[in-house]
């Protein structure tokens, strides 16, 4: 495994660091009060190619690798998570979903407008009943001959109100034995007649995203809109996630690396009992304890991101990435909030921002029980990754700049 | 249009300045291309968008310097040339300024060189306006706009930035531009182009590429360079009986100290 960064994937990173300090950094207390998503984000993101960063020139992308998605999502959560969410959303569960099950027809038309920032893509896969039983879904999608009907509710859904496309997710066969096999997943236009969106309020954290709900009634969609097989949507949703999942783990770990130089440059400074609290032994615990969080979630998401390039399943290696870092950032935010003391507790400082923020990748792609119950399946012999009619491809730096 | 931009790597300015044993020290921050002269690469971008041609980026320094060069490559230029020599390893700016000159020749048919107003780590800011010397060239220094650039008629017309406002100037090309950071908003590298930079390879020419037989001495040194000295506050509250009689204390204290 080379972990080497090459000089590019340091710039893309400075790059993207340069945008999130100079562009969101100075204004994302104001929108995180509001519980709206600044308006500059999305056609920024667009113009600069971070909406289309790990994607084929082909189809309109800048390609890089998936390395530097997991970089890009690194920096841009060190800022805010909403910003990150973008990349889950829109690349992670949309966008290499279409590279990996999409057919040319279905890449022309829906991945390239995307990879350009010109459309923007969600993921509709959570609904008000439903959550890790994904299965359990209610959504239905009844063919009628060269179309299917969508009906249904989706919830939790980042960029709701904002995504031109979302990967939509319903079942076909409501009575298959298993009902993994009941699920068919589709490119819903969100202009299309019969569908209604809006945003939620009041969440915890990731205020200044979008979050919305969706709701299908009597949406005809033209067959050629489904994406891979009927029946084959469980899959598709799950591997989906395995980039998802891939892009909140190095978020995670962006928001680690935040709450880390929050807390040193906050210790320096502040001073108790004749000295600044650098000093206290407990403080510096904290500390380590951020270094080796931070530290042991990058090499776990560069290590799925490598097997990313290489073509590899990775799907134990991203839960374990996503179930740590998400954990481990929840626990750097909070222990960065006290040594910020009171401070940490208002948001004059930005910790009680990460910390709030950080909740919610606990939850969503994957609870982090979820991930313990994968990762125990993998570990006692019960879970296996069956082989997939498409896989992800293999990062490849020559074909990726045609 | 031909263009070139001389840019300088320098360090980071969010690093901390030292100094030890009257030496400066900037620890170990990283190396980034000089903050003003990515004013300059941005409007030398402009210049091209608008009247089309190509942009040099032009830089004197050590090997490492090349990722200067390759930031302003990334932004868009379209070239870049290293100027590198031992020699040159304790160049003032009149030393550097012979090299780049002789670059800038070398490149032939040169219609307008930008520089970043000053570096932010010598901060001599004169390296422009001797470059044009030395060319023959007009100076044309702390440019905050170009108005208009008209190739056909050879001609530049900017502002520059005085402390009571702004002077309009009009010049014949080619000139040297040095700016300002109200300019322009420098773009950041684009993906594609920090791929072109990653692969590129980067010229580097030596003194005698640039037909310099022998590098001049630096006519100045830095023997020594001194701590800012230390700003000592000191607090000291009024009291009084009632906030007219503190006021008036207080405006007495201010006129003591001469503040009033």
């Amino acid at each position: 495994m080379d972990l080497q960064l090459t000089p590019e994937h340091e710039m893309v990173r400075q790059m993207v660091r340069d945008f999130a300090q100079r562009e969101v950094a100075p204004v994302i207390k104001e929108w995180d009060r509001r519980q709206e998503m600044a308006p500059h984000i999305l056609p920024r993101m667009g113009e600069l190619g971070i909406l289309g960063v790990c994607l084929p020139v082909r189809y309109g992308g800048q390609g890089m690798d998936y390395l530097a998605l997991g970089l890009v999502c690194e920096e841009l959560e060190a800022v805010d998570t909403t910003l990150r969410v973008v990349m889950s959303v829109h690349m992670g569960l949309n966008s290499l979903g279409l590279l990996q099950w999409g057919t040319e027809e279905q890449k022309a038309r829906f991945l390239t407008p995307q990879a350009r920032g010109e459309k923007i893509a969600g993921f509709g896969l959570t609904e008000p009943g439903v959550g890790s039983d994904v299965a359990g879904m209610a959504s239905s999608a009844r063919r009628q001959g060269d179309s299917y009907l969508l009906n249904g509710e989706k919830t939790w859904i980042s960029l709701a109100t904002k995504a031109d496309h979302v990967l939509w997710f319903g079942k076909t066969d409501p009575k298959a034995p298993d009902p993994h096999d009941s699920m068919t997943a589709f490119l819903l236009e969100t202009n299309l007649p019969g569908v209604q969106r809006g945003d939620l309020h009041g969440k915890l954290g990731v205020r200044a995203g979008s979050t919305g709900w969706i709701n299908c009634t009597d949406v005809l969609v033209p067959a050629d809109r489904r994406l891979g097989e009927e029946g084959e949507g469980f899959r598709i949703a799950m591997s989906c996630l395995d980039n998802g999942r891939y892009t909140v783990a190095a978020g995670a770990t962006g928001l680690i690396r935040a709450s880390l130089e929050a807390s040193i440059r906050y210790a320096q400074e502040r001073r108790a009992f004749g000295r600044t609290i650098a000093g206290f032994q407990l403080v510096q615990q904290k500390i380590a304890r951020m270094v080796q969080a931070y530290e042991a979630s990058r090499l776990l998401y560069l290590r799925a991101g490598w097997m990313k390039n290489q073509g590899l399943r990775n799907t134990r290696e991203t839960s374990l990435a996503k179930w740590f870092a998400t954990d481990a950032s929840f626990e750097a935010a909070s222990e960065a909030v006290q040594i910020h003391g009171a401070y940490g507790y208002s948001d004059e400082y930005d910790v009680e921002r990460y910390l709030r923020n950080a909740r919610g990748a606990m939850i969503y792609e994957g609870t982090s029980e979820i991930h313990q119950l994968m990762q125990a399946g993998y570990a006692l012999g019960l879970r296996q990754d069956a082989a997939l009619r498409c896989e992800l491809p293999a990062y490849d730096p020559q074909a990726w700049q045609n | 249009m031909n263009i070139v931009v001389c840019v300088k790597q320098t360090p980071d300015t969010a690093a901390t300045v030292t100094v030890q044993d009257g030496k400066v020290s900037w620890g170990d921050a990283p190396l980034v291309l000089n903050p003003w002269d990515e004013f300059a690469v941005e409007q030398a971008l402009r210049t091209k968008e608008a009247h089309g041609g190509k942009v040099t980026a032009l830089s004197l320094g050590p090997e490492g310097a090349k990722e200067a060069l390759k930031q302003a490559l990334a932004m868009g230029c379209d070239e870049a040339i290293l100027i590198s020599d031992p020699g040159f390893a304790a160049a003032d700016s009149l030393v550097v300024s012979a090299a780049l000159a002789a670059g800038v020749r070398k490149l032939g048919e040169i219609d307008i060189a930008f520089f970043g107003r000053q570096a932010v780590d010598s901060d001599t800011g004169v390296v422009g306006a001797q470059v044009a010397r030395r060319l023959g060239w007009p100076s044309l220094s702390l440019v905050a706009a170009v108005r208009a650039i008209d190739p056909a008629a050879r001609s530049i017309e900017v502002e520059r930035l005085l402390e009571e406002g702004r002077q309009e100037v009009r010049s014949t090309l080619p000139a040297t531009v040095s700016v300002t950071k109200e300019l322009n908003e420098p773009r950041y590298p684009s993906f594609m182009g920090i791929r072109k930079a990653s692969k590129a390879e980067i010229q580097v020419w030596s003194a005698s590429d640039l037909g310099m037989a022998a590098i001049p001495a630096a006519a100045l040194t830095w023997p020594e360079v001194m701590s800012l000295p230390k700003v000592e506050t000191q607090c000291e509250i009024i009291q009084g009986d009632s906030p007219d009689q503190i006021a008036e204390k207080l405006v007495g204290r201010l006129l003591e100290e001469k503040v009033l």
